[in-house]
């Protein structure tokens, strides 16, 4: 796309019309599982707000994915979210300031916001050998955590790093990584996993606190359950395909081809609590998911099933639900007739043995007659 | 040796003919009556669209475990009724497939549980009252505590209902006991309260009994109303009429069964067998009752075993 006009560019890229405003609104209202009419709501508390909700982002063993992953929504983009929407004043990839002025700007907005600002982290935490495997400015990534999080209001624990692990926590985990809730017990953390996790997750959980006051509702891992409440299977595309028994068995195979069902490649989709198979990926049009492109999901965002189960063993399934298919009046054959083939064979098997009885009583006399004869 | 075979089936022939005539008509066990209030289900299987959202909800709410039977293991797949599966719904197809509910070269679908039967075989055969009618509602329930794991009841039910853990050390009978464990909570028979179409409806089976025969009144082609969940509820659905076998299984079929069936498609092609309307259990009982009346009948038996050693031992 060739745009020549860098006014209505940059209108485009910072600027927010009304219209926009709302309309983004009304679809975090929508994504969180809320009426639309929330979407004002949530607009009166993002703007009748005193003072810009602060946030500080701290990040461990991570790779920049999450924040990568957040730097390409579009509604809101990154430069509204930070510039309009939220304060946020620590972030080691997009702050301005860099060295000790970064430092500076965090210890300051601890002191300012004391008890109120959002502490976002990414990343997870080592703490093999005192933590000395990820340090920033001499401070181990432990302290740095432990010393932010005594002040904050709530914790969000982007990314799977952060939530329990992620890649830095595979076989056989050498730093020791540990998620963020395993060491902060005090303050309420939410989990937002993925690798990276949909940035409307972790927008939509922002936005429920900045409106309500409160966290969203939580399963019994941290998650937001209006996103983590559902198994990828149980809203994915290729759902009817597995029902009936259509299943892709190779890369680039016929049936790959058509569309079919990706559990034999390896789809932890059965295992894996997450909402791609409603919300899909990264704003790119329908269809654009793993799963939606080919390709099996392979449980990133789910603790003990991404970066631990290798990717093309099958899942174990949570909710083992009939097939299309129907079994016959009577099954001629298969394990299902066996009950009742039992039940048959005890019955005959009595009648036989009562039968063998009265006739070796009946031959015994009958012989016994023909003796004396 | 004196004895002969002919004398042998003499005294016993004595001891069957003392026993007969001792009991008389009088002894007859009767048919239990259908008990007021009793529970149950209408199925209808020309409603019935097979997305057995019942076998789903039945798993659900008895907390049961998925059943294999392909080697996948993926799918709940059960061919049959077994010890971890209390309902399902099996297809009748023939030919073309063309039509529902039609027999030749159509299809229809059939849903199984237990029957919860009026005089059920299965409590008649239960030598320690583990398996109960209950009085106020009719459901035929399970006692895990009383029972032996002799499995008569398996081989009285004329449905094949009652199943075995045969996989497991302490194994119980299984089978449908209509989510008595939902009724406190307001909740009833899940395969009731999840079918979408009303295909399987819930309550009192004389209210149910009406509706079948009602049903059979409707003219295919017009558009009537069915209940949805409860036959006695609010929630109904409007539905174009297709055509009916003129006969309500359950109504009488082995002494009456508080679940009944409606069908498009004869109930011997959907697999239901073809049952005298006397209950087994009441026959089986009267011949039992009759033999063993006053323990006159075995006594003689028996005295005459005794007499024919006797004359049969020879000093030595």
């Amino acid at each position: 796309m060739k745009n020549t006009d860098f006014k209505a560019l940059s209108n485009h890229l910072s600027g927010v019309s009304r219209r926009d405003f709302m309309k983004y609104c009304s679809i975090m209202a929508v994504g969180m599982g809320l009426p639309v009419g929330m979407g004002a709501q949530i607009a009166e508390a993002v703007t009748k707000a005193a003072k810009r909700p602060p946030v500080i982002w701290l990040s461990a063993q991570e790779c920049t994915g999450c924040s990568e992953s957040l730097l390409r929504a579009t509604h809101p983009s990154l430069e509204h979210l930070i510039l309009d929407l939220i304060s946020l004043d620590y972030h080691e990839t997009l702050s301005t300031p860099s060295g000790h002025q970064a430092e500076e700007a965090r210890a300051a907005s601890i002191k300012e916001n004391k008890g109120k600002f959002i502490l976002v982290v990414d990343g997870s935490i080592p703490l093999k050998d005192n933590g000395i495997y990820c340090m920033i400015a001499g401070k181990t990534a432990v302290d740095i955590l432990k010393e932010t999080a005594k002040d904050c209001a709530a914790i969000i624990s982007i990314g799977s790093c952060a939530a329990w692990g992620g890649v830095p926590s595979a076989d056989p985990n050498p730093t020791e990584a540990t998620p963020v809730y395993k060491i902060i017990k005090d303050k309420p953390v939410v989990n937002i996993p993925g690798c990276p996790p949909n940035p409307y997750n972790f927008l939509s959980t922002v936005l429920y606190f900045v409106t309500f006051g409160k966290l969203p509702e939580l399963d019994n891992l941290g998650r937001p359950k209006f996103a983590y409440s559902r198994l990828i299977h149980e809203n994915c595309e290729r759902r009817p395909h597995f029902d009936a028994g259509r299943f892709a068995t190779a890369f680039g195979d016929d049936n790959h081809r058509k569309g079919y069902c990706l559990y034999k490649l390896g789809c932890k989709g059965p295992e894996t609590f997450n909402n791609c198979s409603t919300l899909q990926f990264g704003d790119t049009g329908a269809g654009t998911w793993p799963v939606g492109i080919g390709h099996p999901c392979f449980g990133c965002s789910e603790g003990g099933v991404g970066f631990h189960i290798p990717l093309f063993t099958k899942a174990s399934l949570h909710m083992v639900t009939p097939p299309d298919t129907y079994p016959h009046i009577a099954e001629g054959q298969g394990k299902g007739v066996g009950a009742s083939l039992g039940g048959v064979a005890v019955a005959a098997a009595a009648a036989g043995a009562a039968y063998a009885a009265v006739n070796s009583v009946v031959k015994k006399l009958d012989n016994e007659e023909k003796g004396k004869k | 040796m004196d004895i002969k075979r002919r004398d042998f089936l003499k005294v016993a022939a004595a001891g069957g003919l003392m026993a007969a005539s001792s009991a008389g008509p009088a002894i007859a066990r009767e048919a239990k009556p259908r008990i007021a209030g009793g529970l149950g289900l209408l199925y209808d299987s020309t409603v019935c669209i097979g997305c057995k959202a019942c076998v789903s909800a039945c798993k659900q709410y008895n907390e049961m475990p998925p059943s294999f039977s392909s080697s996948d293991e993926i799918w709940d797949d059960a061919l049959d009724n077994d010890s971890k599966t209390y309902n399902i719904i099996k297809l009748y197809k023939d030919g073309t497939r063309e039509v529902k509910d039609r027999e030749k070269d159509g299809y229809a679908y059939i849903k199984r549980q237990c029957m919860h039967c009026v005089d059920p075989a299965c409590v008649s055969a239960c030598p320690v009252s583990a398996l109960k009618k209950d009085e106020k509602n009719g459901i035929v329930a399970y006692n895990k505590d009383a029972c032996i794991g002799c499995r008569y009841c398996q081989v009285a039910c004329p449905f094949n209902i009652p199943k075995f853990e045969w996989e497991k050390a302490f194994p119980q009978i299984r089978k449908c006991q209509l989510c008595n464990h939902r009724y406190e909570k307001g909740g009833y028979a899940a395969c009731a309260e999840f079918c979408p179409t009303g295909a399987c409806i819930f309550g009192p089976t004389d209210a149910l009994l009406a509706e079948a025969k009602k049903r059979l009144t409707y003219k295919p082609g017009n558009y009537e109303k069915y209940p949805v969940g409860r036959v006695d509820g609010n929630q109904t659905t409007e539905r174009l009429v297709t055509p009916y076998i003129t006969h309500i299984y359950g109504e009488k079929e082995g002494g009456g069964t508080q679940v009944l069936y409606l069908a498009g498609v004869p109930f011997q092609k959907l697999g239901m067998p073809d049952l005298e309307e006397a209950p087994s259990a009441a026959k089986s009982e009267t011949i039992q009752h009759t033999l063993y009346k006053g323990m006159i009948a075995p006594i003689v038996f028996l005295g005459g075993l005794v007499y024919l050693v006797h004359k049969n031992t020879k000093d030595e």
